[in-house]
């Protein structure tokens, strides 16, 4: 398309990228799909060991997290810092390399997950020769994304960029100090970590902690302070507030892992400082929601008409809830109750449904039609179906799973006049079991959605134009 | 924590919060009256950023919480080594709380302590005590109901491993128990494995599948091998734990596939002691309920 040049933008990876988005979007969402309807009909594992819950978690976690997240993630970050910068991609060779070195880290997951291969670490479940695989293309990644900065045309760098620098480069760090482990075999590739104990807990959940900081956080927040602005066409709301929020963001985040583990063999000095760094995180985590919310003012009816807009708004609100709801769950007390329960899950959700794929979601129907040199998608309407259904389907979840998780807190604590407890574990379940129907029919509905979605995106780049990827000059 | 730990988590954590705090003072300025609000002049592909102040209720959100932390942390272990002025840690509330439940709860326990289990089968309220202690500690291995599951002993039949006396019920919940079944697949060859457990079958009180012409060597085979802890009359031994093999109760399976998995790979098998987990009184409440649950079957069968 006469578009390899140093007077265009490189959008080829960018569109690899965001058509993988969709399709890993897919997978992931229905092998949840597929646990969520286990627990309500245990014999859907069909008696398999790979079709089995304990293996397939890890995988719906990965595939979304990784698959659908890491390839919304780079499609942003890539396409984000060449605009903002006014400049092409540093290397495209570089750009291949990331894409195909990253998809082959999906195939092994897929592959070994369901084999049962586990380092069995929440969130890095994957094998050392993977991890090695991971730290390879994420320091192409890398160097293709700082590259690229070090070449802009424009004399600042823009905010959605330091958001995704840090996301780039905290994720290294986090992922190298975890997944510190000793081979032991290299037929079955198990591995055994590099710590034990109560501080391999500690690792485990500062990396588990910050993976949701700066990957499903930072990343994400990069990717709002591009599409926001760009789709409300108002400009973003505050630059001194975009500043205070990151820095605060990201030197408390590093703090908040040990909340994972109160009332544990954790000593007691590193629980109370993961309980209050969490509480002063709320401000720094609500600076993002209010820059983004705040945008809009000024352009509050385009929310009527464009279904775009309605999903990186909505999933800011969320993001809103979700970063209020996780400090007050960080608190020991409430802890206490929510600990080990469903609202976990519900809230791990509200975060990764209603922020981190409503906001992917928005910002792929932003950029997708640009990449194929298209106006705008194929159907607005389907888009807004889609935008109901989402909308629809993470309520039904988060709310399903609030009630769950309420109920089994308090019947696990609930105590005869003997002292004896009320309930047994197994009438909690019991208590729990329409719960798990309504989340079920929850999640059916946004993997619905995203089926729409694929069918919009296929329509929208079947009949590709050349994309208008030439550079403007830079404003300032 | 060495002295160096200590200091070093003080000075970090100090230097973050005061961080932030420097970090919402130095740029804390409010929107000076009367003038509009501006960009900040960078475009960045068309994207323009408003310089407005940060918002106040924000602002006071975020000083909130930075005092919530910095009272937290006098009153409670943070700050390295400093313990807070509460002397609070999870250790001590635990042992409180224990403390506090064992007051108000062993009384109740204590006034079952001097009775008979035979005579606790009268005291509906000790059995119902017996029963939630069950439920919240026994559960996990033999069932809510207490029916137990492959490899975990049912409690409501009238078979016992160990015997079903309250005196051995009681010592099997308070001392625990080790079922060891040896593997046999070194000392045995696959025929004998194969004979061996046809001879089994066919002694069984229920009709089951065997091969005839393996019996005789079977019984070879079992009275050399097996007799001495299942019996020369195969119905077990309850000083050794060795399950009867003639009635219908097949703890860890009853197809031949599974049986013979067990004589080819053993099993172990692992009471633990309650001993020192629910204490004698609580056992003695347990022991009453799990003997009530075979007495009592008769009854509700008819």
């Amino acid at each position: 398309m006469g578009e390899n040049t140093n007077n265009n933008y490189s959008y080829k990876v960018i569109r690899q990228f965001s058509i993988m988005a969709v399709v890993w979007g897919i997978v992931g969402m229905a092998v949840g799909v597929l646990i969520a309807a286990q627990l309500w009909i245990p014999a859907l594992n069909f008696d398999t060991a790979w079709l089995s819950y304990g293996r397939l978690r890890p995988l719906h976690t990965n595939a979304v997290i990784f698959a659908f997240g890491g390839c919304v993630l780079m499609a942003t970050s890539l396409y984000c810092v060449q605009r903002t910068c006014h400049t092409r991609l540093f290397s495209d060779k570089l750009a291949s390399f990331v894409f195909w070195g990253w998809q082959l880290v999906i195939l092994l997951a897929a592959i070994t997950l369901p084999m049962g291969l586990t380092s069995a670490k929440e969130y890095a479940e994957l094998e050392w020769p993977i991890d090695i695989l991971i730290t390879i293309v994420w320091v192409a990644y890398a160097i293709l994304f700082f590259g690229t900065i070090i070449k802009r045309k424009t004399s600042h760098i823009y905010v959605a960029n330091w958001f995704f620098g840090a996301f780039i480069i905290t994720v290294a760090v986090l992922h190298l100090v975890n997944s510190a482990a000793l081979p032991i075999d290299f037929t079955t590739w198990k591995s055994y970590s590099a710590y034990s104990g109560a501080i391999d807990a500690m690792v485990q959940w500062w990396y588990g902690h910050n993976a949701v900081g700066f990957y499903l956080t930072a990343g994400f927040l990069g990717i709002m302070y591009y599409f926001v602005p760009k789709q409300a066409e108002r400009p973003v709301y505050s630059y001194r507030l975009s500043i205070v929020h990151f820095w605060a963001l990201i030197a408390v985040y590093m703090w908040a892992g040990p909340h994972h583990l109160h009332y544990t063999a954790l000593p007691d000095w590193a629980q109370s400082l993961g309980m209050v760094f969490s509480l002063i995180l709320l401000a720094p985590s609500w600076g993002g929601m209010i820059n983004g919310i705040m945008t809009l003012s000024g352009a509050w009816h385009k929310l009527r008409t464009d279904p775009i807009l309605k999903f990186l708004i909505v999933s800011l609100s969320f993001y809103g809830m979700s970063t209020f709801e996780g400090p007050m769950m960080a608190i020991k007390t409430v802890n206490a109750l929510s600990h080990y329960t469903d609202w976990t899950v519900g809230h791990v959700h509200s975060g990764a449904l209603g922020w981190v794929a409503m906001v992917s979601i928005g910002a792929l129907y932003s950029l997708i039609p640009g990449l194929f040199g298209k106006k705008q998608m194929h159907s607005i309407k389907l888009i807004n179906l889609h935008f109901w259904l989402s909308t629809i389907g993470v309520v039904l979840y988060i709310v399903s799973m609030w009630i769950a998780g309420l109920t089994q807190g308090l019947m696990a604590r609930a105590t005869n006049p003997d002292g004896t407890l009320t309930y047994t574990w197994v009438q909690i379940l019991e208590n729990t079991y329409p719960q798990y129907g309504i989340r079920l029919l929850g999640g059916f509905l946004f993997l619905t959605g995203m089926f729409i979605m694929f069918y919009n995106v296929i329509k929208t780049v079947s009949k590709p134009e050349a994309a208008d990827t030439r550079i403007p000059e830079p404003a300032h | 924590m060495s002295n160096f730990w200590s200091i070093y988590i003080i000075a970090i954590t100090v230097i973050n919060i005061a961080g932030c705090v420097a970090l919402l003072y130095f740029t804390r300025k409010k929107k000076p009256s009367g003038q509009e609000t501006k960009t900040t002049g960078h475009i960045y592909d068309g994207i323009e950023e408003y310089d407005n102040p940060l918002p106040r209720w924000w602002l006071w959100l975020f000083y909130i919480t930075i005092i919530f932390s910095v009272v937290y942390l006098i009153l409670y272990p943070g700050l390295g080594k400093f313990q807070g002025v509460l002397g609070w840690s999870q250790s001590n509330q635990y042992a409180q709380e224990v403390k506090a439940a064992d007051e108000k709860y062993l009384p109740l326990y204590e006034k079952y302590a001097d009775m008979s289990i035979k005579a606790l089968q009268n005291q509906p309220e000790a059995i119902k005590m017996g029963q939630a202690i069950f439920a919240n500690t026994c559960f996990g291995c033999h069932g809510a109901d207490a029916r137990g599951s492959l490899g975990f002993p049912n409690l409501t039949d009238d078979d016992w491993l160990y015997g079903g006396s309250p005196e051995q019920i009681k010592a099997s919940i308070m001392k625990g128990r080790n079922g060891v079944m040896i593997a046999w697949s070194s000392i045995l060859s696959a025929q004998e494995i194969d004979s061996v457990s046809s001879y089994i079958s066919s002694k069984n009180e229920q009709p089951r599948a065997f091969v005839k012409e393996l019996v005789a060597e079977g019984e070879a085979v079992y009275n050399k091998n097996c007799a001495a802890c299942h019996g020369q009359s195969l119905k077990g031994n309850q000083a050794l734990g060795a399950p009867n093999l003639v009635d219908s109760v097949w703890l860890h399976g009853a197809s031949p596939g599974l049986v013979k998995d067990v004589i080819r790979n053993g099993r172990m098998n692992h009471m633990p002691a309650h001993e020192d987990i629910l204490g004698p009184e609580k056992v003695h409440l347990v022991t009453a309920y799990v003997y009530s649950l075979s007495q009592n079957k008769d009854k509700a069968d008819n």
